[in-house]
């Protein structure tokens, strides 16, 4: 068993190994789609971390004193467990791992990469902890990517996720955590694409959702970006409305980092896809769904490149949490006959679905 | 104009019909039609407070009087099967009013709880007889409209002699052929109303369950186009485009046997068939027409709602310009063949892929149960055009021509078409009193009055042409369930309230919000079409923009890159016809022909049904 496995040996059968986020772009680069190039830092690194530290006691026992209501107590225990990872050393063969693999995603010069984590409990369908655990943007260099690794360890013990962990009735249990290391898209365009209405769970749609630049204000709200509402099944743009945008994130690759830059000035009002585009990114989008079988959350970027079907990239996507463990609501009742709903419909005692705002 | 206005001040409602006046040179139209067909002021609170809509479908243009008769015909026999036969619980069918000459609609809504359970019980066990029969009865049906027809071609319609023939004494037949004249035209009105109840048999039905599908789609997949939904049941082989079909194999035939350049342009029918004849190839396709011609001839150039849309039979020149048109298409090296085996492959994957997005089991077996319910009526609600709309109507515009020449040889009209400026009970009476004339030998009262009425309406009916007639009046409905207000019209709530917005200000935006007919998108310049002669002017390249298309434009199709209609919803027949040429329509505008001016660059998205004025 590894510490490291390159995406595209991660497999659904070895989620405790490489968490659900690998294990799904894995699958999605098996089936031809276009994932930045990585690999997850396993779950046995993290328990050879935490052992060979000896800081698995520590967390064992400040871990079940957490409740579910008690913020501050979760804001103490989570300092102290925090601190002591985060100043506890990596393992020379966990390291050595990490860098021989991060090396192979960029020969020559080093990639810049997001590092993002990846808890076995997150992204399984009965929970989600989406924004529990964090992610590092526009990391370069060896020491970088470990010690952020070492970081997305870490943030297994913010208050948010002991506090959730406590409400989900997990404080006793021991969370592990997979690290995925991915190159990062020089993004001119990126957003999110969810196969199914977010604001009602219609299956029969795509939202999509573009700003200018990469995700990550999208993603944690400070943008309002564009957005669309696309027929599955003819593709068609049914709704669209289109935002302002005065900063946008762009990935500077000389200095290995993310910066903010003014948007200028006759893109700030602007789509940031045309039509085609967008209908191109929902077609995507529904064939990444059939490929996984359930409804997604997924993030992309478009890198360079002319044209934009040749440009996306998915990033990441997760199997969609809150509509789909629902139990699906009927549109009709079940009734006799074709005439009882002739009867009904005349009536107007259909009621639709709630309109998206 | 009366001191206070239903809708001075207000935005949430439409004009009022009694606000609004007859324009100058038109004062006096209201006596060319019925009184029952007016408003008036005995009715005006009433009328005031339900919704009107104008009928431009079949009527984008003042009636003429006697073609009211169509209107009125439909006006009992739609209402009476919705009410009295089937008991319909999605309202109290469709009124209708005269204004200024145009015909306006509207929904009478059904609202007492007590009166819809009633109609419910009655509902199920009448339409449940039908739509278990109905492929039988569809049957029944098209060899009881064959029939009328026939009965209609077959009337007598005789002038009366100087002398009455001796047989009349011999065979003691104690009846002159003054009482046949009446009588023929009495069985004309007869065999015209018993068509229109045959017109509303099973149509009614067809559309309750059209309407009733597409309402189930938009509850499970809200925002989903219309024309999403009616390319779910599309018809195929639609016998609405079979004219059209004899019209494409006479050009491939034309092509095969070397003689399309025969029908050159400004070449009359009749010369035409002159030189076919003096070759043996020429003789082979004449026998391919005569085959045809009959029936598939009596096709009319427009809805077939107005005695001027006259049929390919009675005028050859029109299907002989469109084997004109597609032999030069063939000849290019183009296909000329409709993508039918595309329309049904489109059909059952665009059903599936909904049908697997469904809830549960029990939305699966509504969705199937309503979707096949909509696909078994489709073909009678698409294909009874034919025989009602053209074959019927134009068979009944002819022999209606025959009363006027008997007319205008007793010197009450100067031109034979001028009868259809009488309605439909003056005929009766005028024609009553010819043969008073002819019996006592005395001039009749007739030959001193109509010349110089007839000429009268000429002026007003021209005055009322010039008139901008509102798409709406009156008070906006609070919901509009009609079957078909909602799928052949187009005229949703949201439609309405889109023409409340423009009927405020007409200046309100560049673009014109219809419903998208047939997919697609195009850009091009704007050709305004009022007329079925107009349809001449219209450009290669072109967008079409008219009240309605007719079926029978149908090669106009392949010339224009877009079409763009007033009214209209996604199951009318132009809609139909864009669908199966490929061509991107917007329906149900309201404003489209006022609003956009020939020449003005446009872009169509039949997709979303906004037409875009760019230039």
């Amino acid at each position: 068993m590894s510490y490291t496995v390159d995406f595209r040996d991660c497999e659904d059968a070895a989620r405790a190994l490489v968490g659900g986020k690998c294990a799904s772009l894995g699958g999605l680069l098996r089936a031809g789609f276009a994932v930045p190039p990585g690999f997850a830092v396993t779950t046995r690194a993290y328990d050879e971390f935490l052992t060979q530290t000896g800081l698995r006691e520590l967390v064992r026992a400040r871990q079940g004193a957490v409740t579910a209501t008690d913020l501050r107590g979760a804001e103490a225990i989570g300092a102290e467990l925090r601190g002591a990872l985060d100043a506890a050393p990596v393992p020379p063969r966990i390291a050595e791992a990490i860098s021989i693999a991060y090396a192979a995603l960029s020969p020559g010069a080093p990639a810049t990469v997001a590092v993002r984590s990846s808890a076995t409990t997150e992204d399984l369908e009965d929970a989600s902890f989406a924004g529990q655990q964090e992610s590092y943007l526009g990391v370069r260099g060896t020491t970088g990517v470990v010690a952020a690794v070492r970081r997305c360890w870490a943030s297994l013990f913010t208050p948010q996720a002991l506090v959730y962990r406590a409400h989900m009735g997990l404080a006793d249990v021991e969370p592990r955590m997979s690290v995925g290391v991915q190159e990062m898209v020089d993004a001119r365009v990126a957003g999110v694409t969810f196969t199914l209405n977010p604001v009602n769970g219609d299956r029969s749609k795509i939202a999509v959702e573009v700003c200018w630049g990469l995700a990550q204000g999208l993603v944690n709200g400070e943008i309002t970006p564009d957005r669309y509402l696309v027929d599955k099944v003819t593709l068609g743009i049914l709704e669209r409305s289109i935002a302002s945008q005065d900063v946008e994130h762009r990935l500077d690759a000389t200095r290995g980092e993310v910066v903010g830059a003014p948007v200028p000035a006759e893109r700030r009002e602007a789509a940031c896809l045309t039509d085609e585009d967008v209908i191109e990114i929902a077609r995507l989008a529904k064939r990444l769904e059939r490929a996984q079988g359930r409804p997604l959350d997924i993030e992309w970027a478009v890198g360079p490149g002319p044209r934009v079907a040749d440009a996306v990239r998915f990033v990441q996507a997760r199997p969609e949490t809150v509509w789909s463990r629902r139990a699906p609501v009927p549109i009709v009742p079940p009734l006799a006959s074709p005439l009882d709903y002739i009867h009904l419909i005349a009536c107007g005692e259909l009621i639709a679905r709630a309109e998206d705002a | 104009m009366p001191p206070h206005t239903m809708s001075e001040g207000r935005t949430d409602r439409f004009h009022s019909p009694f606000e609004l006046t007859a324009p100058p040179g038109a004062e006096g139209w209201e006596r060319m039609y019925p009184y029952y067909y007016l408003f008036s002021e005995d009715r005006r609170h009433l009328d005031e407070g339900k919704f009107w809509f104008l009928e431009s479908m079949y009527n984008p243009a003042p009636m003429d009087p006697f073609d009211a008769i169509m209107a009125e015909a439909w006006w009992v026999a739609q209402n009476a099967f919705s009410t009295r036969v089937w008991r319909l619980p999605h309202g109290l069918g469709i009124d209708h009013r005269v204004l200024n000459g145009y015909l306006y609609v509207g929904p009478t809504l059904l609202t007492d709880r007590a009166a819809l359970a009633a109609c419910a019980v009655d509902f199920r066990r009448r339409a449940g007889h039908y739509y278990d029969h109905w492929d039988e009865i569809y049957e029944e049906w098209t060899t009881k409209a064959r029939a009328c027809i026939e009965e209609l071609r077959a009337i007598q319609v005789r002038d009366l002699p100087a002398v009455e023939d001796e047989r009349v004494v011999t065979e003691r037949r104690g009846i002159a052929s003054s009482y046949d004249l009446v009588a023929a035209y009495r069985s004309l009105v007869d065999n015209n109303t018993r068509m229109a109840y045959h017109h509303f048999e099973l149509l009614t039905l067809g559309y309750v369950a059209l309407y009733t599908f597409q309402e189930l789609c938009r509850a499970a997949f809200p925002g989903i186009q219309d024309l999403t939904v009616a390319r779910m049941v599309a018809g195929i082989n639609v016998l609405l485009l079979r004219p059209d079909d004899e019209v494409r194999a006479l050009a491939k035939l034309a092509v095969e046997l070397g003689v399309a350049d025969l029908f050159a342009e400004g070449v009359a029918p009749g010369d035409v068939l002159a030189a076919l004849e003096a070759t043996p190839e020429g003789l082979r396709w004449i026998e391919a027409l005569t085959k045809a011609r009959e029936p598939w001839f009596w096709y009319c150039t427009g809805s077939g709602a107005s005695h001027k849309n006259r049929a390919w039979n009675d005028d050859l020149s029109v299907p002989f310009g469109n084997v004109r048109e597609y032999a030069r298409k063939l000849q290019a090296g183009q296909s000329i063949d409709r993508p039918v085996d595309e329309v049904l492959a489109e059909r059952e994957r665009l059903t599936a892929e909904y049908r697997a997005l469904l809830p549960t089991d029990s939305d699966r077996r509504a969705f199937d149960a309503l979707g096949d319910l909509a696909r078994m009526v489709v073909p009678f609600v698409e294909n009874h055009n034919f025989f009602v709309e053209h074959w019927h109507r134009a068979t009944l515009w002819n022999k209606m021509r025959e009363f006027g020449e008997i007319f205008v040889a007793h010197g009450f009209l100067a031109d034979a078409e001028d009868v259809f400026l009488m309605n439909r009970w003056e005929v009766e009476q005028a024609l009553f009193e010819l043969t008073a004339g002819w019996a006592t030998g005395m001039p009749a009262r007739g030959r001193a009055f109509w010349p110089g009425e007839i000429q009268a309406r000429k002026g007003i009916l021209d005055a009322l042409r010039r008139w901008s007639a509102p798409p709406a009046l009156g008070t906006p409905p609070v919901t509009v369930k009609d079957p078909f207000i909602v799928m052949l019209w187009g005229v949703t709530h949201e439609r309405i309230l889109n023409w409340l917005g423009r009927t405020h200000d007409e200046t309100a935006s560049t673009v014109v919000r219809g419903a998208g007919a047939s997919a697609g998108v195009a850009e091009g310049d704007a050709r305004v079409v009022e007329t079925f002669e107009a349809l001449a002017s219209v450009c290669d390249g072109e967008i079409l923009v008219c009240p309605i298309a007719a079926p029978s434009w149908a090669p106009v199709f392949t010339r224009v890159r877009a079409a763009v209609s007033d009214i209209g919803g996604i199951m009318s027949h132009a809609a139909v016809v864009a669908r199966e040429y490929g061509v991107p329509a917007v329906v149900g505008t309201g404003f489209g022909t006022r609003v956009i001016k020939t020449g003005q660059r446009l872009r169509v998205n039949g997709n979303d049904g906004t037409v875009t004025i760019l230039s």
